[in-house]
């Protein structure tokens, strides 16, 4: 019998017992379960449908050049959007927080499920954790007050000695893209890590020690039978980092530099979505600033959709490929 | 396979006893609870339609008023101060406050929710047009915006002209030891830092003042930038709050940015002199904020709305403003237009006590005067409001 079959005959039985066949308080919780089960997808589709709806004054004015064009100003005489900054801020920080926080999370993931010793694990994986529950605001606050001026001299010795790559070729004020990559990237440590060290966790045991038996390595180990096994998982909590990155708004609001021009290395201060909203929205006049901020919100939420939709066929066709999915 | 089946058949018998009586209740209760808690979210959400800023029909001298409003950040310190002085003299009126921004305080007296608004910077012609019914501006208190900036060997005494400060904020003036800085600091040994601009990256009144008064000194600045409480920078860091414009201050040696008078003073940061219409150097304080104020009394005659930036005394510091408090001309509701009436008397006279601690600018006389003539003119249902002392 394959996986498949026996899902599908665990679900017959609760399915066949039909709504009739229960007793009151049975059949209300199912119809309960339903309504809220449905909730949730209501709930989106309104959110879009109202996003949309307030974002048509600005929709309707600037079309695709919304999309095209690198401008934002606000000015009530001038009120002209364009968000490709914004965009490029965005994807750009979260994919720099993902090559910077990836690795680290990765070994840390192996070390606690593996190597550490057992009086390790515990306290470790607190503390990891721990990083999770700190305010986005207090990382911000760190990030410009230690961070930054920790910043400041790598940045100018390197845009003194490897100025010549345009990745650090500009001026060196601490504040930035570098910067708000690296408070993202120690942001979503703890989500990667523990996920990544669950489905390492989750890898059977036997799968290890016939590996080794066979003569493996270690090092082989990990990489073959162990990562291998995990690796849907492991893409799965990296897509729970960048989900995280993408959206998170006031730690980057803090240390980004907010400058609405398309970031030419590292260094230069830049804008994401999220902090362009944090930014404007309170003070947002004019007739089409609030919309435009409200489409703003609403590309967002086409672009995370995109991203998540991309991560999942990534994972399926991954988990495809592998012996058995430890995902179910 | 066979295995399979028996956990199955143990996996209904869990199921069948959650289904027992009293399990049910507790799953109930849970979904009661829920249903519940929806209903009073959404009915929050639909009772902001009809708050209670419109008629009530309670008599005014048997309960105590409640009076709303929401608006502007910037004098939040001072406002809240002052209801909180207010009601132990008035035990009859309530004032609830919400620091929402200028933009939605606007918004909310357009909409009719509160019974009135705060903003740091005088409604547009355009939004007079949208307010449904003659509004008036009470200038309440002014502000000064301070250049900071951050010199390793520069402690303080940096003079600026208006030229100057439109320069570095327009990108034109880079490096610190630029020939047109040097002539007006000849006593300083300026350094050949490049310039760093530090500005608000958050919609705020600051930017609206600073950038009001580099539109006014600079042609350049007028038609390239304009004016706003959020615009196209030339240059520069954007900071979230005062406290992320010191943030980039206080740590980039070369850097020079605006903050509100009082966020400066606070935090010790060194700050510009800055050549008024005059011809005098003057460094923002309570005092020569006050003279910008004065200097306006004139042109606020004709249009409260006037901007007082790059103000005419000689003793005024050039880059000030009001912040007003917003409110229909006609009121509806007879207790509630009086106590408004009332406290904001209050606030222009007594209340004006309250602002120097707290680095606000009070009231110059002229302007007090200006008020009351102002506030006198305001109508319940369109009969005036019996004068009071």
């Amino acid at each position: 019998m394959t996986r498949m079959q026996v899902k599908s005959s665990q679900a017959s039985p609760l399915k066949n017992r039909g709504v009739f066949g229960a007793n009151l308080a049975d059949r209300a919780f199912r119809w309960g379960t339903l309504a809220f089960a449905i909730a949730i997808p209501v709930l989106i589709l309104v959110l879009g449908i109202i996003l949309t709806w307030d974002a048509m004054p600005s929709i309707r004015y600037f079309g695709w050049h919304f999309l095209t064009r690198s401008i934002w100003d606000a000015a009530p005489d001038h009120q002209y959007f364009g968000i490709v900054f914004a965009i490029v801020g965005t994807v750009v920080s979260s994919l720099l927080a993902l090559i910077l926080a990836v690795p680290i999370s990765l070994a840390t993931a192996v070390f606690l499920a593996d190597l550490a010793p057992r009086w390790l694990r515990g306290p470790l994986s607190f503390l990891i954790e721990l990083l999770a529950a700190v305010p986005s605001i207090v990382y911000g606050l760190w990030g410009i007050f230690v961070l930054v001026p920790l910043l400041r001299p790598v940045e100018t010795w390197l845009f003194m000695h490897c100025g010549f790559i345009p990745l650090f070729n500009g001026a060196p004020y601490g504040i930035g893209l570098l910067a708000a990559g690296l408070v993202l990237a120690i942001m979503i440590l703890p989500y990667i890590t523990s996920v990544s060290r669950e489905v390492i966790q989750a890898v059977p045991q036997v799968q290890r020690e016939a590996s080794l038996a066979l003569g493996a390595t270690y090092w082989e180990t990990l990489r073959g039978p162990v990562l291998r096994y995990a690796r849907s998982g492991i893409l799965g909590a990296i897509i729970l980092g960048l989900g995280r990155a993408l959206g998170e708004t006031m730690a980057v609001t803090m240390v980004i530099g907010n400058c609405t021009d398309i970031p030419t290395s590292l260094f230069s201060p830049a804008s994401t979505m999220p902090s362009l909203l944090a930014n404007e929205f309170v003070e947002a006049t004019g007739k089409l600033e609030p919309a435009a901020l409200v489409e703003v919100a609403l590309v967002l939420v086409v672009i995370t959709v995109i991203i998540n939709a991309f991560a999942r066929m990534l994972i399926w066709k991954v988990s495809k490929g592998d012996l058995q999915g430890v995902r179910e | 396979m066979g295995v399979n089946r028996i956990s199955l058949s143990g996996k209904e018998e869990v199921m069948v006893s959650l289904a027992t009586p009293r399990k049910a209740a507790q799953g109930w209760c849970i979904g009661i609870g829920i249903a519940l808690s929806l209903a009073i979210t959404l009915g929050i959400a639909s009772c902001k339609g009809k708050s209670d800023a419109q008629n009530s029909p309670t008599p005014p001298s048997l309960s105590a008023v409640n009076l709303s409003g929401a608006g502007a950040t910037f004098p939040y310190p001072l406002y809240s101060k002052w209801f909180d002085v207010y009601a132990q003299g008035h035990a009859d009126t309530r004032i609830n406050y919400q620091s929402i921004g200028s933009g939605g305080g606007i918004k909310q007296l357009q909409a009719g929710t509160v019974d009135f608004g705060a903003s740091d910077a005088p409604l547009s012609d355009d939004e007079v047009k949208t307010m449904p019914a003659p509004v008036v501006h009470i200038p309440t208190v002014a502000g000064a915006v301070a250049l900071a900036y951050n010199l390793p060997d520069v402690p303080g005494g940096l003079k600026l002209s208006p030229e100057v400060v439109a320069g570095l904020f327009l990108g034109e003036i880079t490096k610190w030891n630029d020939s047109k800085i040097t002539a007006l600091n000849p006593q300083l040994k300026l350094p050949a830092l490049p310039v760093a601009i530090a500005h608000r990256s958050d919609g705020s009144g600051t930017t609206y003042i600073f950038t009001n008064y580099l539109a006014a000194v600079s042609q350049t600045w007028a038609t390239k930038v304009g004016k706003g409480k959020s615009v196209n920078w030339p240059v520069g860091i954007g900071g979230k709050g005062n406290e992320g414009v010191a943030g980039v201050l206080k740590q980039t040696p070369g850097s020079i940015g605006y903050v509100e008078l009082a966020y400066a003073t606070q935090n010790k940061l060194t700050y510009v002199s800055i050549k008024n219409k005059a011809g005098q150097f003057v460094a923002p304080s309570i005092e020569s904020t006050t003279a910008a104020a004065a200097s306006a009394e004139q042109a606020m005659q004709k249009n409260v709305r006037v901007s007082i930036v790059n103000a005419a005394g000689a003793d005024a510091y050039p880059i000030s403003g009001f912040t007003y408090v917003l409110l229909y001309k006609d009121q509806k509701d007879a207790a509630k237009g009086t106590a408004l009436v009332d406290f904001l008397k209050w606030a222009i006279h007594d209340g004006q006590q309250q602002a120097g601690p707290l680095m606000y600018a009070p009231l110059p006389k002229a302007v007090v005067t200006l008020n009351e003539h102002t506030l006198e003119t305001i109508t319940i249902n369109g009969q005036p409001i019996g004068k009071k002392p």
